[in-house]
């Protein structure tokens, strides 16, 4: 239910790196791997994004990461216009849509929407992961989404 | 509420003051200076001598540290200096309620709200750049073209408009009604410049839902508001706007990374406005005039729904031009001009337009005000909210 692209969507801007403290490299790595993981709790089960060091419901510290169905609905969305970095600068619109995981206790992801910038877009439209491989330093993988 | 611990009405605000408000990177001042000048100026309308200042309250990272501040006054003094900790403009309320709790404390006895900002010293709020890698919630959002203020609360008003079916009409209003308002003030930056509802349709959009004039200015300049015991009020120049009641609130989760706070559609004001409304004791009925912190319009609907002041169901037809506008208008709104179209002081001039309205002040006076509310924030983790009042209302 994904694919992966070579192709950057919006090439330029700073790429995502761990934090420093290690808390969200295994969804870093997973992305690498062309997988979508999140944390779950142990002792609970609640799925969690973004990443924290403590379960926010049982306040269990004792968080897996799991793969998740890669799939999801529209949550919301935006089309910017205006350019705010120079990347952008001759881009012309695009679309970053707020992404909601039903196979995740509803946890939601920000991406963007594939396909035509100018698209109509649909709150509640099923959509699914595309894995964006890209070339870096180091190399990574952005979570981008299209409408199934 | 128990009277011992409620600040209601001991604690007042006693001058407020301003610089010149410019156009973002347009300040002959650094910014130290332009924060020097706001304390002086509402020293002066407070009639208090600089020097009596013993605390410093101020919000959104500001650079311009108290110690500092006091070293340049020469301040005999310092006794407290406290920082609202994030959400940016969200901490204009919270810095006068952190102030009030400090007198209330006995922590100090005349205290400073200030802001100052000066971008082309240091840099616009809404231009990104750079190439370094970002980690952490920035990692979610940044790559994906989503860095600026615009982008980052966006989305929900697009929630917000498509759970509830309003909004585009009140936000065309709350823009109109800000420009309005500052064609009376000489302060506003953008006096002098009208606007319409064919030029706010015809406007460019920078994220859909918002166009142009729907998303607040980027200024350089200063303000500062002096807060005191209302039992010393009576020596100074001014009539007093006594703090009926200051607070701030995030929800569940409101600070939750990459748009997962738990109530997504939300102004964030809902704990707040229950704790105001009990700590002054009144309604959103009581309210004469209203200063609803525009960061971008779709989020000052959600803020006036929430403080009481219309509901889901009637927002398009309560927050028209008419009823919006001083002149006339059943919920005078933003009466300076507000973050629009006065100038984007970070919200501090919001607050300080509601204690002119009590003084009865204002470029776009409300008749007969007795209860002026200043809110700041919409859509951040956290957000804050005052109300102001005459002496009788104590």
């Amino acid at each position: 239910m994904s694919r992966s692209t070579n192709e950057a969507h919006l090439p330029g801007l700073r790429q995502p790196a761990p934090a420093n403290d290690g808390l969200d490299a295994p969804f870093w790595e997973g992305t690498r791997a062309h997988e979508l993981r999140v944390q779950r709790c142990k002792k609970c089960g609640l799925h969690q994004w973004g990443p924290e060091w403590m379960c926010h419901a049982c306040n269990s510290l004792d968080l897996d990461w799991v793969a998740v169905e890669p799939t999801g609905h529209i949550y919301s969305w935006q089309r910017p216009h205006h350019p705010v970095h120079n990347a952008l600068s001759d881009r012309g619109p695009y679309i970053i849509v707020l992404v909601e995981l039903p196979h995740a206790d509803n946890v939601r992801m920000v991406g963007n929407l594939l396909g035509d910038p100018l698209q109509e877009v649909e709150i509640g439209a099923p959509v699914s992961v595309v894995f964006e491989d890209r070339d870096g330093d180091p190399d990574f993988t952005l979570v981008q989404w299209e409408v199934i | 509420m128990n009277d011992d611990y409620n600040l209601r009405g001991k604690v007042a605000v006693v001058g407020v003051g301003e610089t010149t408000y410019y156009k973002h990177g347009q300040s002959p001042d650094p910014e130290f200076v332009l924060v020097l000048k706001a304390i002086l100026a509402a020293c002066e309308d407070a009639g208090i001598n600089p020097k009596e200042i013993d605390g410093f309250c101020s919000y959104s990272n500001d650079r311009n540290d108290p110690p500092r501040l006091a070293n340049a006054l020469g301040i005999p003094e310092l006794r407290f200096s406290n920082m609202q900790w994030t959400s940016g403009g969200g901490g204009a309320a919270a810095a006068v309620q952190n102030a009030s709790g400090a007198i209330m404390a006995g922590s100090a006895n005349v205290v400073v709200a200030y802001r100052g900002l000066a971008q082309g010293q240091f840099g616009r709020f809404g231009r990104s750049g750079g190439s370094r890698p970002v980690s952490g919630a920035a990692a979610y959002t940044l790559p994906y073209g989503m860095m600026s203020a615009a982008q980052m609360y966006a989305m929900r008003t697009t929630r917000f408009m498509h759970e509830h079916g309003v909004g585009r009409g009140a936000m065309r209003a709350i823009a109109m009604a800000c420009y309005h308002h500052a064609q009376n003030n000489p302060r506003a930056v953008m006096n002098g410049k009208t606007l319409d509802a064919e030029t706010y349709d015809s406007s460019r959009w920078i994220t859909e839902p918002y166009r142009l004039f729907d998303c607040c200015l980027e200024n350089d300049g200063a303000a500062a508001m002096i807060i005191t015991r209302t039992d010393r009020a009576k020596d100074l120049a001014k009539a007093p706007a006594l703090v009926l009641g200051a607070q701030q609130s995030g929800g569940h989760r409101s600070g939750a990374t990459a748009e997962n706070a738990t109530d997504y559609v939300t102004s964030s004001f809902k704990p707040a406005v229950k704790h105001l409304y009990a700590q002054a004791g009144i309604t959103a009925t009581d309210i004469d005039v209203v200063q609803s912190y525009e960061n971008f319009t779709g989020g000052v609907v959600m803020s006036l729904i929430e403080h009481g002041l219309c509901t889901y169901e009637n927002a398009d037809e309560v927050l028209t031009f008419d009823n919006l506008r001083a002149d006339g208008g059943k919920l005078p709104l933003n009466t300076s001009g507000g973050n629009l179209a006065e100038c984007y002081m970070h919200g501090l001039g919001l607050q300080i337009e509601a204690v002119r309205q009590v003084r009865g002040e204002s470029c776009n006076q409300v008749p007969d005000v007795k209860v002026a509310l200043a809110n700041a924030g919409p859509m951040v983790a956290v957000a804050s909210t005052a109300l102001y009042g005459t002496e009788e209302t104590a």
